[in-house]
């Protein structure tokens, strides 16, 4: 077994313990111009569940929350996905969360510092394969959203299941 | 893990038979999670081996002696959890891939033609999944309605509404022996007289129970009781059926093909008897030869040793897991078997299970496929401590050592 403090590095226990972001998000600003989303995912296995809400204008992620519950790993990179995320471009999610789910899920490629950040705590999470969807999870979910947002401004929502 | 420093001396309270199973060859594991599926002891694996090995063919077949020798071994099995069970006769018994395949095997072949719109199946709410969705799917056939007997905060059944469910329309009473989530012992034998005071017919589902206790079908007078090999320290894919014989000879075949039949035309098809009729196909023969082994082994120690042990460990653990800060008991029943349910403040139960494993200690972590139960208490999950024949007080004590060191790991 891989040393716990891969897995369980100070700041996944600190958003773990002090998630940023959880609230749901306020009143959809859809008319107003934005694309405003939201998603399900679950995991049945371990009762991991969250609701992921984006709002969208012009091609930048204006706003990112989630509400849910969960395990440490599951709640911290949730967690770390709105905060590193929120801002940026939409053109841009799509390669970072290539590059995370690429970290945890293939472990042949190596994360590349510069585009991941503080998002490289995670990269000891694939040692414990169990554990790897808890922090996926979330991702699987944004995934969702980014489709949702491709197909335009209306209000969608759907369910990512980590099956 | 410093399991393996602690000596055998202090290690043990009474008998330890950890050194039956091969896989305490790796003296640091604490298997914990027996009730999700319990370890095999050496006698078993050497059975099934041997069969194979020397005895083995398809059954009811042939006329060489190696099918005999096989047919045997299986018929012997059958007559093995015939004896376990205290049931009148061998053919009382019948093979399954496990509790599941049985309750399906009820639900399909027993209840389904006896239930229409209006009637109800009553169940509790501490039921395995196994002993939910089976009853579900008929119900959706056939319109009739699942009822739910509730628990209460210990995680002990209501009798009292439980006997109040039981009404004109019930046509089937299932709940389980032992719960697997919180270590109910439900009064079964009360449970049963209440609901043929109605003429309803009852079945128990045994899983979690018959490592634990001895269990006497015509004392309880249960119309059907199932169990999994697996979690009586056998084989996986091999469980029984036990239903008094007026029952299973008025229960159509569940699934057809070779072996469950006398004649076979396109134009009329003939059934075996029970227990054949419902042993459709090739069975599990070497599963059934291992689980007769695992009966042997047990019956060989004896119940009292068995029951003695466990209430050592249970007497020794409890207080020590209710001390723990931050650690909630989930389920304090009145009667208690083998398992501790618990969750720890602040610290998700799946975590609690990672750190654990990185001590060598097996738990489970999750729902126990009883999600029911979880919202009861209020809790997504649990951890599952569950105990075996060979869990040592050192066992609890890697436990509760761990646990108490996880609350610094995860203060942030």
């Amino acid at each position: 077994m891989s040393d716990l403090r891969d897995l369980y590095q100070q700041l996944v226990l600190d958003h773990g313990r002090h998630p940023r972001n959880r609230r749901a998000m306020g009143a959809c600003d859809c008319e107003k111009g934005a694309t405003c989303c939201h998603n399900d995912g679950y995991n049945p296995l371990c009762g991991d569940k969250l609701t992921l809400y984006a709002r969208v204008r012009d091609d930048f992620i204006e706003d990112l929350s989630f509400e849910g519950e969960g395990c440490a790993i599951f709640t911290a990179s949730t967690s770390m996905l709105t905060e590193a995320l929120k801002g940026r471009k939409v053109s841009e999610i799509r390669g970072i969360l290539d590059d995370f789910l690429e970290m945890l899920t293939s472990g042949e490629k190596a994360p590349d510092p510069e585009g991941l950040g503080k998002l490289a705590v995670f990269s000891g999470v694939k040692d414990f394969p169990t554990r790897v969807k808890c922090a996926t999870l979330p991702w699987r979910t944004l995934e969702m959203i980014l489709e949702d947002v491709d197909q335009g401004p209306a209000q969608t929502e759907g369910d990512a299941s980590a099956v | 893990m410093k399991h393996a420093a602690v000596s055998k001396e202090t290690a043990t309270a009474g008998c330890t038979r950890r050194d039956d199973f091969p896989v305490f060859a790796d003296p640091g594991l604490v298997y914990l999670d027996s009730a999700a599926s319990a370890q095999k002891p050496a006698v078993v694996l050497d059975a099934m081996r041997a069969f194979d090995a020397t005895s083995y063919a398809n059954i009811h077949r042939g006329v060489y002696a190696l099918s005999e020798r096989a047919t045997a071994a299986y018929e012997g099995a059958r007559g093995k959890v015939r004896g376990f069970l205290h049931a009148d006769a061998d053919r009382e018994i019948v093979f399954t891939r496990g509790a599941t395949e049985a309750v399906n095997l009820v639900a399909n072949s027993f209840a389904r033609p006896r239930l229409g719109p209006g009637d109800e199946i009553l169940i509790t709410h501490l039921e395995h999944h196994a002993n939910i969705v089976p009853w579900q799917m008929v119900c959706a056939e056939t319109g009739a309605q699942l009822r739910v007997a509730p628990i209460n905060d210990r995680g002990d059944l209501d009798l009292d509404e439980f006997a109040a469910l039981l009404g004109t329309h019930t046509r089937l009473v299932a709940f389980a022996h032992v719960s697997n989530a919180l270590g109910t012992v439900n009064p079964v034998r009360e449970m049963t007289a209440l609901a043929h005071a109605r003429g309803v017919p009852v079945l128990v589902d045994g899983a979690q129970a018959v490592p634990h206790l001895p269990v006497d079908v015509q004392d309880l007078d249960c119309d059907f009781y199932v169990f999994s090999g697996h979690k009586l320290y056998g084989p996986t894919g091999i469980g029984a059926l036990y239903a008094k014989w007026e029952h299973l000879e008025s229960m159509p075949p569940w699934q057809g093909g070779g072996d469950m039949i006398l004649s076979v035309s396109f134009d009329k098809t003939i059934y075996a008897e029970a227990p054949r009729k419902f042993e459709a196909g090739t069975p599990n023969i070497t599963g059934a030869v291992g689980l007769g082994a695992a009966i042997d082994y047990l019956t060989a120690i004896g119940w009292p040793a068995i029951t003695a042990h466990e209430e050592d460990l249970e007497a020794y653990a409890e207080p020590q897991l209710a001390a723990i800060e931050g650690l909630r008991l989930i389920g304090t029943p009145a009667v208690r078997a083998g398992l501790f349910s618990f969750v720890m403040d602040g610290i998700h139960p799946h975590d609690v299970g990672t750190f654990l494993a990185a001590d060598n200690i097996a738990v489970r972590s999750g729902h126990h496929c009883a999600q029911p139960v979880m919202e009861r208490f209020g809790v997504p999950a649990t951890t599952r401590a569950s105990l075996g024949l060979y869990n040592t007080r050192a066992d609890v004590d890697a436990l509760v050592s761990a646990l108490k060191r996880m609350k610094e790991f995860f203060a942030a």
